[in-house]
């Protein structure tokens, strides 16, 4: 199923929305609100249309992220006493805090993966240079995304190797000091061939900046879709913030 | 005697294509054995099937006596077979080459020690002594490929997996390859486009044509042609 409504927008009113979207997400305080965010952000992700499993797998490294904060957060705000584990004490507001901070940022993450997660990333390097972004910065993720496949591959080749020599993983000076030299030759590596890219653009005329060549994006729904996320993003601040 | 690679049947994918479809091969103790076959001919793919870095849809690897089929089977595999990689740089990954070339013996589970001391030992009878405390990254092309198959040696095999081992290599150190190749007592399976080194090295040739190995053989016939080559100026000339 391709995405309907999304993809007909350009990148650049689809990153301008998302962004409208998650400042507002981030702005909530109450419950309620942020159950809501999370919810709608759920519904949006379905609407786009994406593959159901990869994006869940997606989240679920961010929440790998946030784990050790999510635990440590309702121990460590003072507040009213709920549970008490010896020296620890699990506070309501800790509670609510981290619940609160668990909703938003999956709600976030939802929307931006619902909005962003089909655009190409050279589409949307280019949209956040034309809505004012650092070009350094969007160039830092154009080079990211373009070297991350190629670092991947060049340390499944190295694995290869070190496999093929007999190498088996187990709790060992051998194996860590393996990993280490395997861990600083592919960071040799990736300086070298940064070295030899940036020659070789050189060589053929770069002068620091990226041209956009073929990307004529247009201006559909630029006021469509951020205009949406504007109503959308007041109306829940709105219900957080009105008594 | 028993074979050390019996292939039966083999197919493997890649991206959707069956780049293997029903190869098979043999591979007796002392044998050199030449695979040719065009650029995406699938030969890369057979060494590595060897070793278990493919995975066989159908058919059969049996290797040194047994069936060969999950990881755990070909672990000890490549213990017996050193596979030596086209690319020099992916199998070079240690900071020195004695580190490199002593990573397999460890692998193995020898002694530090005595891990060291071979992999000075096959240096040494590699003439690349002189190279051990060098940094792998600021080798040239041709130390690369020759300190890679030292750490492949250094593991003491009982067959050789050569994927392209003259790629790129210089007169001296192709010269020096081929000498060493020449020299070894173990069995080998040998990839590659060069028609001169595989002549000069291999006892047997098998064409890869449509994921299927087919035998061939060599055939020589006299051709007038120029002899290209390079001469420095104020080196000896001679005559032709």
């Amino acid at each position: 199923m391709k995405a309907p409504g999304f993809d007909r927008m350009t990148p650049r009113a689809r990153l301008l929305a998302t962004l409208i979207l998650t400042l507002a997400v981030v702005a909530l305080r109450g419950l309620p609100a942020q159950g809501a965010a999370l919810a709608g952000a759920f519904a949006l992700a379905l609407i786009s249309g994406q593959a159901l499993r990869p994006l869940l797998h997606r989240l679920a490294h961010v929440e790998g992220f946030m784990v050790l904060l999510l635990v440590m957060l309702p121990f460590s705000v003072p507040g009213t006493p709920l549970v008490t584990l010896g020296p620890l004490v699990l506070s309501a507001e800790g509670l609510a805090r981290a619940i609160g901070i668990a909703l938003k940022t999956n709600a976030a993450i939802l929307i931006v993966f619902a909005l962003l997660g089909t655009v190409e990333p050279l589409r949307l390097g280019h949209a956040a240079r034309g809505l004012g972004a650092p070009v350094r910065l969007v160039q830092l993720f154009l080079f990211t995304t373009r070297y991350v496949e190629l670092f991947r591959d060049e340390i499944r080749r190295r694995r290869e190797a070190m496999r093929a020599r007999a190498f088996a993983r187990r709790t060992s000076l051998h194996t860590f000091r393996a990993y280490g030299n395997l861990a600083g030759m592919v960071l040799v590596r990736a300086l070298e061939k940064a070295a030899r890219v940036e020659e070789a653009m050189r060589c053929r005329a770069f002068d620091g900046r990226l041209p956009a060549i073929g990307i004529e994006e247009g201006e559909r729904g630029i006021l469509a879709g951020p205009g949406l996320a504007l109503v959308v993003g007041a109306a829940l601040i709105a219900l957080d913030r009105l008594p | 005697m028993t074979p050390l690679f019996t292939v039966e049947g083999l197919v493997v994918s890649r991206g959707g294509h069956r780049v293997l479809d029903g190869a098979s091969l043999t591979l007796r103790p002392g044998e050199r054995l030449a695979v040719v076959g065009p650029n995406g001919a699938g030969k890369t793919t057979l060494l590595r099937s060897l070793i278990g870095l493919e995975k066989a849809e159908h058919g059969t690897i049996t290797a040194f006596g047994s069936l060969r089929r999950t990881e755990k089977e070909f672990r000890p595999v490549r213990a017996r077979a050193g596979y030596l990689f086209q690319d020099a740089d992916d199998q070079l990954f240690c900071p020195t080459v004695i580190d490199d070339v002593a990573f397999g013996p460890l692998n193995l589970g020898l002694a530090p020690r005595e891990a060291a001391e071979r992999a000075l030992a096959v240096l040494e009878r590699l003439h690349l002594g002189h190279l051990s405390a060098r940094i792998t990254h600021r080798l040239s092309g041709g130390e690369k490929r020759l300190v890679a198959l030292a750490g492949v040696l250094a593991m003491e095999p009982e067959a050789l997996l050569l994927d392209e081992p003259t790629n790129a290599l210089d007169d001296v150190h192709y010269r020096r390859l081929l000498d060493i190749l020449s020299g070894l007592p173990m069995a080998m399976i040998v990839v590659s486009h060069d028609r001169p080194f595989l002549h000069r090295l291999s006892t047997r040739v098998l064409a890869l044509r449509q994921g299927r190995l087919l035998p061939a053989a060599f055939h020589s016939h006299p051709h007038t042609h120029d002899h290209l080559h390079i001469h420095v100026e104020g080196d000896h000339a001679h005559r032709h």
